[in-house]
């Protein structure tokens, strides 16, 4: 019975605190403009396909296998004993226990060993990634952007899947021990792939009071470590296995080559060049702002992705200009736009705005203007993005404003500009544009 | 050559098959404007009736909208897009991916709608039209890498048929370690171009060479002007301008032929 309740209130506080950090990331995502892109094929097949291939079904994932893999263990795992996480709720709610078994049978007890077999495999995972962060040291783990928390989260997930895992293995263990013992309180669930062995293994020739002390430990740690990672989430690059789905169905379908046209300048050339035919509709109220040097000036759907990405790094390990040393890494450019979207939110829970508060900062104060010089465009990242992130896009729309708003951008572009304008030719030359035809 | 501009055939009522769009670096580099006249002479040997613009062409705009010049690209491309509708063109050929990339994907949402395909595409489809058919044999069994451009590449997904081109060579295609989905810039797109490398350890075009020369192949073939610059740039640079040869795909066939 005070179990019950101290379940109660801990899952209540878990769920409020939870709740009230993604809310939080909902609104600090919404400070993103909802441009209706007319580009942008809106083809929801295509996006549903998406998020069944990309997001469920990790297909990008498998460019490196291993890690797919690996990854797809810690998946599986994760997906699957969201079932017993359902059980757990319903027996820490009303302290029945393993309140399923009765009803489902001989099913119960295959659901049961094919999480205990996910999370083997899961552990075996676990293991391995926090070798090849800390042993192997891969080197995308260790750039410059990963120093202090981003290592130290990554860090923290995993040993926390380890943790939930010890809180698995402990509570069925100890209680098909119990089982065995005909104790009370514990159905017999039947015999689970693992803990039939590992059980009688770890915990045999145990008292019954140590037993039920072991089972109860392992449940508990298993919701607490569930409950921590919910709260923790909001302040973790692991919003992936959340916002994974609707980031890949947000992703633009259309060609990668394609850049976002501008119509307000679009109009104002065509205007220009030929004044009669201005269309006269009316010009857009307020400041007119290009680019974009802020998150508020961002798509939403960039800060989204800013939100989904979970630092993996696999795009800062292709990248034609960070392989060669230049500052830029496609990885940092989402995790300055997601710290600056943190602190934009911030600032307005301090001044309780419903609005962005202007700061006098800007995401040029995240990042320089060496890093977005240093694109190629050439799109390694976007193709290396297990979950469609582009900070193609982002880049592009900082060179916009700096180009646009400030008149500024690297100097060697100006005879480039120059020769363009003057000569409609990215060179300015002497020769007709068909010389090479009396070779 | 004798080579008509969309006018002249204008003038004579006729509609060409295809416009071939040079581009800036086609028009004006020396090295590119060798590739164009590959290409013009491959088309008329094809007898593929086909128009240039001539002084009428303008810069695609790619490298100011990449750059963030949003209205020098308006500019440059309405100019172009309202060339094109007059012409009434319907498909177009052109042997810079950026162009092609330009044409193809920037240009709808300005009321520029085509057929653009890439001079590789081209040569793939003369090909197995059997409207081009590749003689001698210069290069067979010769050692040659492909290197991928980003826009014919990752920009719109089209990896084989430069390779189904150098196929029809029956060259020994050694591929780089990066290839494919995978290929390394060669560091010139975004308008990089036109400024030096941001600082770093070394530059990206010859970060590239060296895998291209890893490879051991005696020719280095390229389907992009900017690329041809970057690489060769890179094997001078490691002196191996002796050795190996960075040559565009229209060069190769052609050259084959002529042999």
């Amino acid at each position: 019975m005070l179990q019950s309740i101290i379940f109660i209130i801990v899952t209540v506080a878990a769920f409020y605190f939870a709740g009230r950090n993604f809310l939080k990331i909902r609104r600090n995502i919404l400070l993103g403009k909802d441009v209706p892109d007319a580009s942008t094929s809106v083809d929801a097949g295509q996006r549903w396909r998406n998020v069944l291939l990309i997001a469920f079904g990790q297909k990008k994932m498998f460019a490196r296998p291993i890690a797919a893999i690996m990854h797809f263990f810690i998946y599986g795992a994760f997906l699957l004993t969201q079932i017993e996480l359902l059980e757990i709720l319903v027996d820490g709610f009303t302290g029945s226990h393993r309140v399923f078994s009765g009803a489902l049978g001989g099913f119960y007890t295959f659901l049961i060993s094919f999480i205990e077999i996910m999370s083997v495999l899961a552990f075996v995972a676990t293991v391995v990634f926090l070798a090849r962060r800390n042993l192997l040291r891969l080197p995308r783990f260790h750039k410059a952007e990963m120093k202090g928390w981003p290592t130290k989260d990554a860090n923290l997930i995993l040993l926390g899947e380890i943790l939930l895992l010890t809180g698995i293995f402990s509570m069925n263990g100890a209680d098909t021990v119990l089982q065995g013992m005909g104790a009370e309180h514990y159905p017999q669930a039947g015999p689970f792939a693992v803990s039939s062995y590992l059980g009688p293994a770890l915990f045999g020739g145990m008292s019954e009071g140590a037993l039920v002390a072991i089972e109860r430990f392992g449940w508990w740690l298993h919701a607490l470590t569930v409950f921590g990672f919910m709260v923790y989430l909001a302040y973790s690059k692991h919003l992936h296995i959340f916002l994974a789905f609707p980031n890949t169905y947000f992703a633009r379908t259309n060609s990668r080559g394609e850049m976002e046209n501008m119509p307000d300048i679009q109009r104002e050339v065509a205007s220009m060049m030929n004044p009669e035919a201005a269309p006269t509709e009316a010009q857009p109220e307020g400041e007119l702002s290009f680019g974009a040097n802020d998150v508020t000036k961002l798509r939403w759907q960039d800060l989204l992705a800013a939100y989904t990405c979970t630092e993996c790094g696999r795009c800062t390990s292709v990248c034609p200009a960070n392989i060669t040393g230049k500052k830029l890494s496609p990885r940092k450019i989402m995790m300055d736009v997601r710290d600056r979207c943190e602190e934009v939110g911030r600032t307005m829970d301090a001044q309780k705005s419903a609005t962005p508060i202007d700061d006098g900062k800007s995401l040029f104060d995240y990042i320089t203007r060496e890093e977005i010089h240093a694109c190629t465009t050439c799109n390694a990242c976007v193709e290396a993005c297990p979950v469609l992130i582009n900070p193609l896009d982002i880049i592009l729309q900082l060179r916009r404003h700096e180009i646009l708003m400030e008149s500024a951008g690297p100097s060697d572009w100006l005879p480039l500009f120059n020769s363009l304008e003057n000569s409609q030719a990215a060179w300015a030359v002497s020769t007709e544009r068909d010389a090479w035809k009396h070779f | 050559m004798n080579i008509k501009t969309m006018a002249e055939l204008a003038a004579e009522g006729r509609t060409p098959e295809v416009l071939f769009w040079v581009g800036c670096a086609g028009s004006f580099d020396d090295r590119a404007q060798r590739v164009t006249v590959a290409f013009a002479k491959l088309l008329q040997q094809a007898g593929v009736e086909f128009g240039i613009l001539g002084q009428e062409e303008a810069c695609t705009g790619d490298p100011a909208r990449r750059a963030g010049n949003e209205f020098l690209f308006q500019m440059l491309a309405q100019q172009n897009v309202a060339m094109l509708n007059m012409y009434e063109v319907k498909r177009i050929v052109t042997a810079c991916p950026h162009c092609f990339n330009t044409l193809k994907n920037d240009y709808p949402a300005l009321g520029g709608n085509y057929e653009v395909v890439h001079h590789t595409q081209f040569l793939q489809q003369l090909l197995a039209e059997g409207r081009l058919k590749v003689e001698g044999g210069s290069f067979k069994g010769k050692k040659i890498t492909y290197h991928d451009s980003c826009y014919l590449g990752r920009a719109n997904g089209e990896y084989e048929a430069p390779r189904s081109v150098l196929q029809a060579l029956e060259a020994d295609l050694v591929e780089m370690k990066r290839c494919r989905t995978n290929g390394l810039c060669c560091g010139a797109g975004g308008a990089q171009m036109w400024k030096e490398d941001e600082p770093g350890e070394k530059r990206i075009n010859m970060e590239r060479t060296e895998e291209a020369l890893a490879t051991g192949a005696e020719i280095v073939a390229v389907n992009c002007p900017f690329c041809m610059t970057m690489m060769s740039d890179g094997v001078k640079a490691k002196e191996q301008q002796e050795r190996v040869m960075v040559f565009d795909l229209a060069e190769l066939i052609l050259n084959n032929k002529v042999s």
